[in-house]
């Protein structure tokens, strides 16, 4: 008799706790995804191929430890304004209401590879006019972007591929709006103004 | 007193249960399954067969694309390349690495680049899809539409099948993709 009733408020316990965690589970989710995320930027691109075991290693801390949903992002194309191993934070409530804007630092999902992250500043919006040569040819080519689509290029024009080589990227594509540096400590607080001035016209 | 006493109990219960309600709800339609009504001819006859006299609703699966694991022939639903607010329902022709056949796209014949699918409606000339805009991203996939379930009388799975003229010439493997057995 008293197995049984033991049994039965071990039974309530271990639902109510189920019930916790899936709640406290969706809650997360819905944080996540509609008001923002943190994102770790680290150089995991070896000469140009990035290294897929990362997108495994993140649905595996996003399962277990659904207080802390690390997205990466790699490459140093956004120095000097984000380099190796800073974390930023990025909201999401700007790309639910499609107010990005030209100079903002976005975090999109690779046109190539939607399980890996860029990290990028937007040059054009649909429909701005945007330079597609280098600063250093002679002459200029310009082009439009596409209705739906964003221009998107990286701080350190020499070491960035974007759009320059892939072209314009659809704007659903984008993940959220980088809106303040978390780490280092020293540099913590809202990031830099684009360094080539020129490039957004 | 009493009245006091049950309207803030009401109270609590309700704020208490909204707060489990709405993230669970905006949980499971965004991770698990998606209810979407079809609109457009550009699926007949495999969708909306009647036209806009009664419109198809079809159950959207989204843990199965979690993944991004499209296959040929899933009827898919993707956010619009030209609208980011507006979902568009196509069947996947081909994926990355495929050699397509086009149907008044600028170039005659694609090769899916990678990351990427073909997706057409069964409907051509009727159809916004890669004919139009090319290939999308698989990033842009939203969810693999699993069932139809409205109206009653199309109850029915929705089974993956690639149109015969419209399969893939050639994958990157180097394979031919004639050789298939219906």
């Amino acid at each position: 008799m008293k197995t049984g009733r033991m049994f039965r408020g071990f039974f309530v316990k271990t639902i109510s706790f189920v019930g916790y965690t899936v709640q406290y589970g969706c809650i997360a989710h819905c944080a996540f995804e509609y008001i923002g995320e943190f994102v770790s930027v680290s150089f995991l691109e070896l000469f140009g191929q990035s290294i897929s075991t990362d997108s495994k290693r993140n649905t595996y801390k996003s399962l277990f430890l659904p207080t802390i949903n690390l997205q990466q992002c790699s490459g140093p194309s956004m120095e000097p304004t984000i380099t190796n191993h800073d974390v930023v934070f990025s909201e999401r409530v700007s790309r639910h209401l499609c107010r990005i804007q030209k100079g903002d630092i976005v975090i999109a999902k690779s046109p190539f590879d939607p399980k890996m992250n860029i990290c990028k500043r937007v040059i054009g919006l649909e429909g701005d006019k945007v330079c597609t040569s280098g600063p250093s040819d002679v002459f200029k080519t310009h082009t439009y972007v596409p209705r739906g689509h964003v221009w998107l290029e990286g701080d350190n024009l020499r070491n960035s591929t974007d759009s320059r080589s892939y072209g314009p990227v659809p704007y659903a594509l984008i993940r959220g709006r980088v809106c303040l540096k978390l780490w280092p400590p020293h540099n913590f607080g809202v990031l830099a103004e684009s360094p080539n001035d020129g490039r957004i016209l | 007193m009493a009245q006091t006493g049950f309207g803030r109990r009401y109270f609590k219960a309700f704020v208490s249960g909204f707060f489990v309600a709405v993230p669970v709800t905006v949980t499971v339609l965004d991770r698990l399954a998606y209810v979407a009504r079809v609109e457009g001819a550009s699926m007949q006859p495999s969708l909306n067969p009647d036209g806009g006299s009664s419109p198809d609703v079809v159950l959207l699966n989204r843990w199965s694309v979690r993944n991004y694991q499209v296959h040929r022939g899933d009827i898919v639903s993707v956010l619009s390349p030209k609208d980011p607010q507006q979902k568009i329902i196509k069947r996947v022709i081909g994926i990355e690495g495929d050699f397509i056949k086009t149907l008044g796209y600028k170039n005659r014949y694609v090769r899916v680049p990678d990351g990427h699918l073909w997706i057409e409606g069964d409907h051509h000339g009727h159809s916004f899809d890669s004919n139009t805009f090319g290939p999308v991203s698989l990033g842009l996939v939203h969810g693999r539409a699993s069932h139809i379930i409205w109206p009653p009388s199309r109850w029915q799975r929705i089974e993956p099948s690639v149109p015969p003229e419209r399969r893939p010439l050639l994958n990157w493997e180097g394979a031919t993709e004639d050789g298939y057995d219906d």
